[in-house]
């Protein structure tokens, strides 16, 4: 079992950097012939690498998704919000003292009309991932989100949220200053807007953290994307006291945008580039957008009071047990 | 969820014979000060040790009965069972065994009750089913207790007592966060009191989400309440835990709770709370 993306994606990624060597190699090539035959080779390596992405990618498990899901090379939430949206200002503080660099959010426009974006936010370095602490958001970042969601609501933009964490910060701080409380605000006032919501999940929606923001009219997943009640790895300690079985723990959860909709806890899964959402920005950034769009319009067509009754009897029926009468 | 907790509370009694749960008269152990306690005692203090002042857990029946006109309860929602759409492993097996051993259907009792005459919505978490966790039914019933209370004005009561989310029904025990939580928006929006108490212990997903929403809240003296496992909270967390960490106190210091009431107190606190807020007296 690969603990990582890069562990499970290794010798596809050592073919990729081979053809980005031989590619240098036949640019600087004088010899035609030796150019001819470099080239041959890499359109070789080419189709292998292709025929080796269908296969890994064709049948996806629970817990190669989760690796997907997690992978650094994956767009994360700045990196889509540049892709699909214009002029987006990005807007800070909680105003109760503190900031979070793990939730961004601000106003933008999205073809030509104003929007409320908010999501999680990863970083790629070392520094952008202390910064961002490693996606876990503080309260302050779900105050954050509050105050840019009533703002919403205020001037009757739609707000698009975009949800990757592996959770919410749960350290001492984070207790004292209310995690708890900022997340179950923020689920309250979502419930509130009565204007339009999307939700996407877009790589790893972990449990509380996720929800926080996620309470919208539209819950959208990647086709590779998580979201689950709990992390594999804790589910597993938990379960057989061996966090390492993490791969049997994600079977269990069923944590796939799949099962997702299975269990008709989410609308629509927006299909990802051949290889992972990571192998093609433009292209899933496109997807997304038309996503959103579809989404958008379809509860456009809805008044204030039915975006917000249609956001409550969503979640409503929410719930699988028996109800002994059969009503 | 997470299982750290349940080791910095022990809240079992067992009788010194046989170390079976007492049942008849005898003498009791208070698992925190480890003194010897007469049960008629210990009754008669609502499960409160009379030498250390620890708040025993309470089951839902107990609960119900301390806090509510004598008989008054009416028990909704009795029907709903919880399945295993997950079909996650050994789950089936908890259940049934939590079912017979508690003789009941979940972790949340739910109905009406009268308040010294003032009708109220009422829910009410018991620890000893699996761990008070929230699933599908713990969810619906909670939410059919707020939308009780919106629909009927009667101000909404409910006692919190949970590890968290059940785990075993994944992604769907996620969403009775969100379900929960938009029904007591709903309370709210039809101007309606919802009371929430937390009991020992408060955590995680049902923490994060309608507990934390009441309009008022109160808690138990020394009641577990906290966010994540103690574990993964010191994994996640830089310095040194705070002694009383992920307590009702510590809670009550950051200013998430209202007021810290001990049992012997709660009844006339909520009763007092029910009629300032707008509970309407029915009898009398």
């Amino acid at each position: 079992m690969s603990k990582t993306h890069k562990e499970w994606e290794r010798p596809l990624v050592e073919l990729e950097d081979n053809i980005l060597k031989l590619k240098e190699l036949a640019k600087k090539e004088q010899d035609l012939n030796k150019k001819g035959l470099l080239e041959a080779r890499i359109a070789d390596y080419e189709t292998r690498r292709d025929r080796y992405v269908e296969v890994m990618y064709a049948n996806l498990g629970p817990w190669e998704k989760t690796l997907v899901a997690r992978a650094d090379r994956r767009p994360y939430t700045l990196d889509y919000v540049q892709a699909i949206f214009h002029n987006f200002i990005e807007l800070q503080g909680d105003r109760c003292g503190f900031t979070d660099h793990a939730i961004v959010g601000g106003p933008a426009m999205l073809d030509g009309r104003g929007v409320m974006v908010v999501g999680h936010q990863k970083g790629r370095s070392i520094q952008e991932r202390q910064l961002r602490n490693f996606g876990y958001a503080r309260p302050e970042g779900y105050r954050k989100a509050n105050r840019l969601f009533e703002m919403a609501e205020r001037f009757r933009l739609p707000v698009i949220t975009f949800i990757d964490t592996p959770g919410a910060d749960a350290g001492i701080e984070a207790e004292a200053r209310g995690i708890s409380e900022a997340i179950a605000a923020s689920i309250f006032k979502m419930f509130e807007l009565t204007v339009p919501s999307i939700s996407v999940i877009i790589g790893e929606g972990g449990s509380g953290g996720a929800i926080g923001i996620a309470a919208s009219n539209k819950v959208l997943m990647l086709e590779h994307s998580i979201y689950s009640v709990i992390a594999p790895e804790g589910c597993a300690s938990i379960l057989w006291r061996q966090s390492e079985r993490g791969a049997d723990a994600a079977k269990a959860l069923k944590l796939t945008a799949q099962s997702a909709l299975e269990f008709d806890l989410i609308d629509e899964i927006v299909t990802e580039p051949k290889g992972g959402a990571h192998r093609d920005w433009p292209e899933i950034s496109a997807n997304v957008k038309a996503a959103i769009l579809t989404n958008l319009s379809l509860l456009d067509k809805s008044n204030p009071e039915e975006i917000n009754q249609d956001r409550y009897s969503r979640f409503r029926r929410m719930g699988v047990y028996n109800d002994a009468l059969g009503v | 969820m997470l299982k750290g907790w349940a080791l910095r509370a022990p809240g079992i009694l067992t009788s010194l014979k046989n170390g079976e749960p007492n049942k008849a008269e005898g003498f009791l152990q208070c698992a925190h000060c480890k003194k010897i306690i007469f049960s008629v005692d210990f009754e008669q203090n609502l499960s409160v040790c009379p030498y250390c002042g620890h708040h025993h857990r309470l089951s839902a029946s107990k609960r119900i009965e301390i806090t509510f006109d004598p008989g008054s309860f009416i028990e909704a929602d009795q029907e709903l069972t919880s399945l295993n759409p997950l079909d996650f492993p050994e789950y089936a097996e908890k259940l049934a065994a939590a079912v017979d051993k508690q003789d009941a259907n979940d972790s949340l009792t739910s109905g009406m009750a009268m308040l010294d005459g003032v009708s109220v919505a009422v829910g009410v978490a018991d620890f000893h089913f699996m761990g008070g966790s929230m699933g599908s039914v713990n969810g619906e019933k909670i939410t059919r207790t707020l939308e009780r209370a919106a629909d009927s004005g009667s101000p909404a009561i409910i006692f919190c007592a949970s590890g968290g989310a059940r785990m075993q029904e994944g992604l769907l025990s996620l969403m009775q966060m969100a379900k929960t939580t938009a029904a007591a928006q709903r309370c709210s929006r039809a101007g309606v009191p919802y009371l929430a108490v937390f009991t020992d212990p408060t955590m995680a997903g049902v923490l994060a989400s309608y507990a934390s929403v009441a309009d008022v809240i109160l808690a138990e003296p020394k009641a577990l309440v906290g966010f994540a496992g103690l574990r993964v909270s010191k994994q996640a967390g830089v310095g040194k835990v705070p002694d009383d960490f992920q307590t009702a106190e510590f809670a009550f210091n950051h200013g998430m709770i209202d007021r810290i009431v001990p049992r012997k107190e709660m009844r006339t606190t909520l009763i007092q709370l029910t009629r300032m807020l707008g509970g309407i007296r029915k009898d009398v």
